[in-house]
């Protein structure tokens, strides 16, 4: 349909086009649970699976679907894919799935999927939806993981639960506390976009 | 099995020290896009609270009559999801033939409610916390209008910031995302009053 190449769109999900400095879509779910490393792995792991197979699956029924029910159908869709993550990580990982409580099923409504459901496997081959929806979640990964690798280094000085910090390090209480994601993700947009206006200027 | 707490002290609690918004960062998107503006951020605001009130209140009633005594409750996320957007599609029809001036300054907020994560996200935690009915149409409640008070804060807030002279890589989201982290920080001296779960 159109002449992206796999190269192009993952340049294009990971910097020029990141779906959270850039298009700022579906930081709900998933800034709550960055106090920690691990959990926010799992967690953004569980939205990039979800993401890349909503959109495939979005693209392969593309043509059934009638305009005006397409939303609907399209929840419906990342719904039964929520509802699959949540039943595996039940059932292999009881206690981050227990830790992550309500923000596995605010997938669902985590904007980035019905996005990309809605700007590119609506218009696209299945896949390149599924490398457009993958590389989305790795974008949208990375930002959060730099987040969170901070927030538990100095809120709690350990890192997946390791001490890394010696005893002698005084941990930061606000890290753990959730003023400490705004201001983490507003400075690395401020960075992100500087970067970005210098490149252009130059 | 509901836990023992007023449900007034919930409605306190889920305004003030645990804010929807400002404490577990659900119902960010449209926050961010709409706050530009006093006007829209009150009429979202006021959209918010009312479908969060009445989806909430049906979500439990379903959960409690059906999805419970028939064992479903696997199904839960699309069941909340079904109620929430029906019953926005449905308060849109009827604002639409009762007030056709309410529609006008509400109306066009109604869809953008759907994908609100906060809506989902109450549902979510009001299941989890095992509130009765009326700790749940307080929660429900509360949460909307701690969620209106924040959108209209930040939106009198960017007033401000729209005139103060911002680096250029800061402008827009950036500057956002810091006032919102003030304004949590700001809530978290809340936090000493009251502690519910």
């Amino acid at each position: 349909m159109n002449n992206d190449t796999p190269a192009a769109i993952l340049k294009r999900n990971l910097w020029t086009d990141n779906p959270i400095f850039v298009q700022i879509l579906g930081i709900c779910s998933t800034l709550a649970v960055t106090n920690n490393l691990t959990n926010t792995l799992i967690m953004t792991l569980a939205v990039t699976i979800v993401t890349g197979l909503s959109s495939t699956t979005v693209s392969l029924i593309k043509g059934l679907i009638p305009r005006k029910v397409r939303m609907i159908v399209q929840t419906l869709i990342i719904a039964f894919y929520v509802i699959l993550v949540d039943i595996v990580l039940r059932a292999y990982i009881p206690e981050i799935s227990k830790a992550l409580g309500p923000y596995v099923g605010l997938i669902i409504t985590n904007c980035i999927i019905m996005g990309r459901a809605e700007a590119f496997a609506q218009s696209n081959p299945p896949v390149m939806a599924l490398w457009d929806g993958l590389t989305s979640g790795v974008g949208y990964m990375a930002v959060l993981v730099i987040i969170a690798t901070i927030r538990e280094l100095l809120g709690a000085g350990t890192l997946m639960g390791y001490q890394v910090l010696g005893d002698g390090f005084t941990t930061w209480t606000i890290m753990v506390m959730p003023p400490s994601a705004f201001f983490l993700l507003g400075s690395f947009i401020w960075a992100a976009k500087s970067i970005m206006i210098k490149k252009e200027a130059s | 099995m509901a836990p023992d707490i007023n449900p007034l002290v919930i409605l306190f609690a889920s305004i003030f020290t645990g804010n929807i918004l400002l404490t577990n960062f659900l119902g960010m998107c449209s926050f961010i896009s709409i706050s530009k503006d006093m006007k829209s951020a009150n009429g979202l605001g006021l959209a918010v609270t009312v479908v969060l009130t009445i989806t909430t209140a049906i979500n439990w009633a379903m959960m409690r009559y059906i999805l419970i005594p028939l064992d479903l409750m696997v199904y839960r996320y699309i069941v909340f999801i079904i109620v929430i957007a029906a019953t926005v599609q449905m308060l849109e029809m009827i604002i639409d033939r009762v007030s056709p001036a309410l529609y006008m300054s509400l109306g066009i907020f109604l869809p953008l409610i759907t994908v609100n994560c906060a809506i989902l996200g109450v549902a979510l935690f009001m299941q989890i916390r095992n509130y009765d009915f009326f700790q749940t149409l307080a929660f429900g409640f509360g949460s909307g209008l701690g969620w209106w008070l924040a959108i209209l804060a930040l939106a009198a807030i960017q007033k401000k910031v729209a005139r103060a002279p911002v680096p250029a890589g800061l402008k827009g989201p950036g500057i956002t995302l810091i006032t919102i982290g003030f304004m949590a920080l700001a809530f978290v001296g809340f936090s000493g009053m009251l502690n519910v779960q």
